[in-house]
């Protein structure tokens, strides 16, 4: 059973979605305490980071206590910002702080008419194998849309360019994030879901 | 690269798709879910379902419309068409729909469109312009193109933005429906005055009036309708010929 957390996110509905067409079970649960005992959990996002906020002290217990217990899991955009440390849109926020690491606005370049926010298809580039996008190869075009990304560290298996390199996917032991969005990429997105509900079962 | 996005448009009206269609091809039209997968098969990168009668009688069958589009595509997802509250658009985004198209709304009421970013994030919302040429500048209509605004869509676009749209849907409505070509100079125009992506509509019927308007109208995204519908030109075609002129595009599914 997997734990779809809403915090007021705007693409739960199509998360949920993605995962009824792969099969999944999951479950939305309205309190922390539901997250007790699930085999994965998803962080969705898209929108501000503050709005991470609504994942207070309780929801972040019980996150962290997943992690503790080997229990995978998987930030999809500003859910995935939500694992760093924090993000300059909204510096008073914490994030997780499960991987290192600060998100920053992009750049983009206006001479190059590389508009910031970066929204549309772009390519990953995969640096090292990763369990979590097995069976895709580098050059797979995937849907963007954000305008702060979190650095390339040693944590990152997938790298995007968009005026700078920026985390596409980031992956250490149970702790798994797209800035991309799998749930509207495409056959390449749902296969990194299927990759990701494989790992918690 | 960014890769340069192709987007159909259906027009949908109590359930079918409708638009750009001389009456007696209705019956070709189609299933909006049915025609939304062949377009993923072909390689679209988006899609845009618009309601066009938009009454409140046909509220429900849009839900029923957008839930069946959404469960069959893994694509972003517009709808737009009478989006006049944060109720209907609400109810659209819950639908399954990604982002919704503020058109006449917007104009009508700008706050609508901070409301609406500041509940979804910006990439979820999306201004409609429909404008033609005027003198030397661009104005812009609403009511499905009937009224005046009395605005320059330049001038809009940058407020739109201001207020946290976060792309435009620019139609020319001196191409609309005339397979004529994108018109380059005004995408180009609203394009260079904003910082969010710009997608252009209204003109398309041959391969190189999507190479047209990437280059000299300086287009994030491309949107079209009936050539898409009518396998006058696939998506496919549209893909291959664009990278053939060294344009960025997803060609792989």
């Amino acid at each position: 059973m997997i734990a779809l957390i809403d915090y007021g996110a705007g693409n739960l509905t199509s998360v949920k979605k993605a995962l009824t067409a792969l099969g999944a079970d999951f479950i939305v649960p309205s309190t922390a305490e539901e997250c007790r005992g699930v085999s994965g959990l998803i962080v969705p996002g898209v929108g501000h980071f503050s709005s991470t906020t609504a994942l207070d002290a309780p929801w972040r217990q019980a996150v962290g206590d997943a992690l503790q217990a080997g229990t995978p899991l998987l930030g999809i955009c500003v859910g995935m910002q939500w694992l760093f440390d924090g993000s300059d849109e909204a510096p008073d926020v914490p994030g997780l702080g499960a991987l290192s690491g600060r998100c920053r606005l992009l750049k983009g370049n206006t001479e190059l008419r590389l508009k910031v926010p970066h929204v549309g298809w772009n390519a990953l580039e995969l640096p090292r194998a990763s369990r979590l996008l097995a069976g895709l190869s580098s050059g797979a075009y995937v849907y963007f849309t954000h305008s702060f990304a979190a650095p390339v560290t040693a944590d990152c298996v997938a790298s995007t360019t968009h005026e700078e390199s920026f985390a596409a996917a980031v992956e250490r032991d149970g702790v798994f994030g797209v800035q991309f969005h799998p749930e509207k990429s495409g056959e390449a997105g749902l296969q990194v879901l299927r990759n990701y509900l494989r790992l918690c079962n | 690269m960014l890769t340069k996005r192709i987007i159909a448009c259906m027009d949908v009206r109590e359930g079918q798709v409708v638009k750009g269609v001389k009456f007696q091809e209705l019956r070709h039209a189609g299933d909006p879910a049915a025609l939304a997968r062949r377009y993923n098969v072909e390689g679209i990168d988006e899609v845009v379902v618009l309601d066009i009668t938009a009454t409140l009688e046909t509220r429900q069958a849009l839900a029923r419309t957008i839930n069946a589009v959404a469960r069959e595509i893994f694509l972003p997802l517009t709808v737009g068409g009478g989006i006049r509250s944060e109720d209907d658009a609400s109810a659209a985004i819950n639908a399954g729909a990604d982002k919704v198209s503020l058109n006449t709304a917007a104009l009508r009421h700008p706050t609508l469109i901070s409301i609406l970013a500041r509940r979804y994030g910006s990439q979820a919302v999306i201004v409609a312009i429909d404008a033609k040429r005027r003198d030397n500048g661009f104005a812009v209509y609403v009511r499905s193109g009937t009224a005046d605004a009395a605005r320059d869509a330049v001038e809009w676009a940058r407020e739109a933005e201001m207020r946290g749209a976060g792309e435009i849907l620019l139609t020319s409505m001196d191409r609309d429906g005339t397979r004529s070509g994108f018109d380059c100079d005004m995408t180009a125009a609203v394009s260079d005055a904003v910082n969010i992506p710009v997608i252009a509509s209204g003109g398309a019927g041959e391969l190189r009036h999507f190479a047209d308007v990437f280059t000299r109208g300086h287009a994030d995204a491309a949107l079209a309708a009936s050539i898409f519908h009518y396998d006058h030109t696939g998506v496919a075609d549209v893909k291959r010929y664009l990278h053939a002129q060294g344009i960025p595009v997803r060609l792989e599914c």
